[in-house]
């Protein structure tokens, strides 16, 4: 098999080994400390098994080789800044092993995040069926007592809670995948600015979800996604996996924004002022700017927590002198503007493909670009909205309300801009422009209901309902899952050279357009007549079980449209219509070269001489491929 | 100029259709306080702006994709315009005046939610996994005439009606959360004593029973985690609280099975038989109770003493340990304790 051959199996097994070391080295620090090394109880397993799975993690970026060159340098020998595919080994293997190209890169980043959004949505399936009636009915079934081993109110807070932190995961993958793949194809770079910090940031995700995951085998958490303490203190072992798990993500985050931002600012083509960028790359950058401040601080709350259970550091623990409203301050410092880390690659996206599908300018080019800044901006003095009923100083709720409030006006700014774009257009409807108008529609829903917790008195009766599950569904759906698959079906031609199948496209795009309208409304009327979150059940009297139904059946719909969609691609990447060329009659310049596009993307570097998305305008182009080489070349 | 009429005329319908249709609805709870009237006010303002803004941009859109559809063997591009900084600006500025205007009636509507009312009475509220109990201060007249006070705890919230309470919040493990929906009124309940008690004030105005239910996950039976609130009329709240004062007049037994109710064992223990967080007490006493460490003891009256005061000494096979709170000394008086004791007693299997 080659598989064994591959860095990701390398990777693994160097992982398990990894965690075997790690844990008999935990054991025999104990042992001299004069502890017990092992045993039934919880306390004396935690800090044996996180030991082991941090040097796990570790072991497993070594043996994936990602460590490679570096150690290399620390030997003097010198590498090169492309890893050129080996004739003899199928191209597949390149994509299970460490490879420096941006485009093998995204399309790793694009696997993982879609097989987490797998994962994710099977967790939500099988909670939304348990959710489908009053009275615990289906997770209470023998077969998940015997497999995992707790009740089944626990396994569901275990469920709810992973399904967040799984798609949180799933989603920030996905925007690596964009910003990876597209960035520097936009902007006419052969590469990423870091190839080597590049895949070290995909490679980090795989350990971490790996890890994050395996919480589910670990007594699960029970806290949600936020694990706000003491909760988060008292959960079983499976909270540290959760902990690390999202640490490790974070990495990627990071090492992500600083690859993205030197990249567009230092290795943009010829003539490519900021104002000249496709307008996805704006959206990138202010993503970028908002990751590499703000993920730090999850990464520091999360370690306090861990610390606090391991060495009982007492950051959170009241009765202790600690502090529990802290660690929700550090948390939403991060995870508010986690928000914008999701949508705003997704409206970028959306920016993107509008004039194409409209053959129309981007309308007011320059205020969608500074509005994605304003948005990272605003977004980052927003996050104690997340804590109006948490008991901080009430005073301090005040000017959050202002800022909060004022977010609703770039975000205004980017839905009159899209209409003034469709004004007086000429649209085509194929599925990818078919997913960027259900995403405004859907966002827009997100948007409206925003205000009514952003005004503290209103909060206070909807916090903490399925209001807002409904609410910031309508952002997650609207701000990234409609626009993944619109750039999905977009530039699937790009990636393979082939079509995918229109109709199915079509049959996924309604299906879970109309699905979803389903279940966000029904979320939001039940979260206005006092629907609590993270509840495995209701009172039959509260009249929810009707609505509860239909919700889940449209749940199971949406989670079909998307199996539908993954055959459509799958099948269609090996015998789908050949679709080399322009086939969207695009002016971006990645579509001015061949599909796959070329190892190192263009031949040779072009020049931009017009405006990205000047449609309409006769004889206008936004790059000259082949510019005449400047300066004098030669005697003649 | 002929398009935008059309759709003028079509965005404003369709406003005042779905702002209707939101304000009209039963869309909210029944208002069962004074701050709930002041929570819908804003409430009716925001569905209207969502009416209006759902409207303009979905009207729009939709038009959009209709009128200005390619035809078929339709050859060309749109309209070339790349923008107008004019009409970015108006949509800026008209937004910001929008939400700086929302601010500002949010601020007031929440002044007007937070009144004070020096008249209010207080409960103290205490929260623990997965309980909630309600603790009154009543002046009584002690045996020699004299004013004592005293504390009448209640697994129940009685409230009386048109009178502002100020609801002292404490918890005893985790942060949990205080939420009527018909009251309109949320507040987080935290743990770490004196410090971190938050208040929260809500003026009854509807005769009834509703719930007060957990809205802070809390762990396995946060889902749970409820209890009643009853509001009666002012008369009838203090003929209430004078008997809840006079203490518990009946047997041990049944005085027993009051404190279990109010204190929260039976949220973990059942009476009847079924598996808990802990034990059954059906049938407990005199019964041989198998240990996490293989031994085995048999449940006697000695047992269910050191069992209250000291969970952690004796763990059930296949239950956790740490879980119940270890605090019962200071939390009952030795008679409850006893009484409690009395009641489980009682529970002999049929």
């Amino acid at each position: 098999m080659r598989f064994f051959s591959t860095g990701l199996f390398r990777g693994l097994v160097a992982q398990l080994l990894g965690t075997i070391v790690g844990m008999t080295f935990v054991m025999a620090v104990r042992v001299m400390m004069g502890l017990p090394a092992w045993s039934a109880e919880a306390s004396v397993q935690e800090p044996v098994l996180v030991g082991g799975v941090l040097i796990g993690a570790i072991s497993f970026l070594v043996g994936v080789g990602i460590f490679n060159d570096w150690f290399k340098w620390a030997r003097g020998i010198p590498t090169t800044d492309s890893i050129e595919p080996d004739p003899a080994k199928p191209n597949w293997m390149r994509y299970f092993s460490v490879d420096y190209d941006h485009k093998v890169i995204g399309i790793q980043y694009g696997i993982t995040s879609i097989l987490l959004l797998g994962i994710g949505g099977t967790l939500a399936m099988l909670f939304r069926t348990e959710l489908a009636s009053s009275g615990i009915t289906f997770l209470n079934s023998d077969i998940f007592e015997t497999i995992l081993g707790y009740s089944s109110e626990h396994l569901f807070n275990t469920l709810m809670s992973l399904h967040g932190i799984v798609m949180i995961a799933s989603i920030l993958l996905g925007v690596g995948a964009l910003s990876n793949y597209l960035l520097p194809l936009l902007i006419g770079a052969n590469d990423m600015a870091f190839p080597r910090l590049n895949s070290f940031g995909f490679w980090v995700n795989v350990p971490g979800a790996i890890i994050l995951v395996s919480s589910m085998f670990f007594g699960g958490f029970d806290t949600g996604w936020v694990g706000y303490p003491p909760l988060s203190l008292r959960a079983p072992i499976g909270m540290q996996m959760f902990l690390i798990g999202v640490y490790l993500v974070g990495l990627s985050s990071i090492s992500g924004a600083i690859n993205v931002i030197v990249t567009t600012f230092t290795m943009r083509a010829k003539g490519m002022s900021m104002f000249k960028m496709p307008i996805f790359v704006w959206a990138a950058l202010a993503t970028a700017f908002i990751q590499f401040t703000a993920t730090q601080l999850i990464g520091l709350s999360f370690q306090l927590v861990l610390l606090e259970r391991l060495f009982g550091m007492n950051f959170f623990d009241a009765t202790a002198g600690g502090d529990p409203i802290l660690y929700q301050h550090l948390f939403w410092f991060y995870s508010h503007p986690a928000v914008y880390v999701f949508i705003l690659p997704g409206l970028g996206i959306i920016s993107e493909l509008l004039p194409v599908f409209a053959r129309k300018p981007l309308f007011g080019y320059r205020w969608i670009a500074l509005s994605s800044m304003a948005i990272g901006l605003v977004g980052f003095f927003v996050w104690a909205h997340h804590m109006f009923a948490s008991g901080m100083s009430p005073y301090l709720r005040i000017p959050f309300m202002y800022a909060t409030l004022l977010v609703a006006v770039p975000t205004g700014v980017k839905f009159f801009s899209w209409v003034g774009t469709l004004w007086e257009a000429k649209l085509t409807l194929p599925t990818p422009m078919l997913f960027a108008l259900g995403a405004i529609i859907i966002f827009l829903l997100g948007g409206v209901t925003g205000p009514p917790l952003g005004t503290i008195a209103t909060d206070l009766h909807l916090h903490d309902t399925y209001f807002v599950v409904g609410h910031f569904h309508n952002t997650m759906f609207g701000g990234y899952i409609f626009p993944f698959f619109a750039a999905l079906y977009f530039w699937f031609p790009k990636l393979t050279g082939r079509m995918y199948n229109e109709k199915l496209g079509k049959l996924h795009f309604w299906a879970m357009w109309i699905a979803f309208m389903v279940l966000t409304i029904g979320m939001l009327f039940i979260g206005l007549q006092g629907m609590r979150r993270r509840v495995v059940d209701y009172d039959l009297d509260l009249g929810f079980d009707s609505t509860h139904l239909i919700m889940t059946i449209a749940g199971f719909v949406i989670f079909f449209s998307v199996v539908v969609c993954l055959i459509n691609l799958i099948v269609s990447a090996r015998r789908g219509k050949e679709a080399k060329g322009n086939v969207w009659n695009s002016r971006s310049p990645e579509w001015q070269i061949s599909s796959p596009p070329p190892l190192h993307n263009y031949a040779q570097p072009f020049e931009v001489v017009g405006e990205p998305y000047d449609y309409g305008l006769p004889n206008s182009t936004y790059v000259n491929m082949s510019p005449a080489p400047s300066g004098a070349q030669g005697a003649e | 100029m002929i398009h935008l009429a059309i759709v003028s005329v079509l965005v404003i319908i369709s406003t005042v259709l779905l702002g209707l249709f939101l304000t009209t609805a039963d869309i909210l709870p029944a208002q069962a306080s004074v701050q709930a009237e002041t929570v819908d006010w804003l409430f009716g303002i925001h569905w209207w702006f969502i009416a209006f803004f759902v409207s303009l941009i979905t009207v729009f859109i939709l038009y959009s994709v209709i009128v200005f559809r390619r035809r078929k063997g339709e050859r060309g591009d749109g309209k070339y315009m790349t923008g107008n900084h004019n009409l970015e600006i108006l949509w800026t500025v008209v937004p910001i005046a929008i939400v700086l205007w929302m601010a500002v009636i949010g601020a007031s509507t929440l002044a007007d939610v937070e009144r004070r009312d020096p008249q209010a009475i207080t409960v103290d509220v205490f929260a623990s996994q997965w309980v909630w109990r309600f603790e009154y201060t009543v002046q009584v007249t002690g045996e020699s005439g004299e004013q004592i006070l005293t504390a009448v705890s209640s697994d129940t919230l009685f409230l009386p009606n048109n009178q502002q309470v100020v609801l002292r919040l404490h918890s005893e493990d985790v942060i949990h959360s205080f939420f009527v929906p018909e009251f309109r009124v949320k507040q987080d309940v935290l743990p770490g004593g004196e410090e971190f008690v938050r208040e929260l004030r809500v003026t009854p105005k509807l005769l009834g029973t509703f719930k007060v239910r957990c809205a802070e996950i809390c762990g396995r039976l946060h889902y749970d985690m409820q209890a009643d609130v009853t509001v009666v009329n002012g008369s009838e709240f203090n003929a209430w609280l004078v008997e809840q004062a006079a203490g518990c007049n009946l047997t041990d037994a049944e005085c027993g099975q009051r404190w279990a109710q109010t204190y929260g064992c039976i949220a973990c223990h059942s009476i009847n038989g079924d598996e808990g967080v802990g034990p059954t007490w059906l049938g407990l006493i005199g019964s041989e109770v198998l240990l996490t460490d293989g031994s085995t003891v048999i449940a006697d009256e000695e047992y269910l003493l050191t069992s209250v005061l000291d969970p952690n000494a004796h763990i059930v096979a296949s239950f956790q340990p740490g879980i119940m709170p270890q605090d019962f000394d200071e939390r009952l008086s030795e008679l409850q304790i006893l009484q409690i004791i009395a009641f489980i007693m009682s529970l002999e299997s049929e």
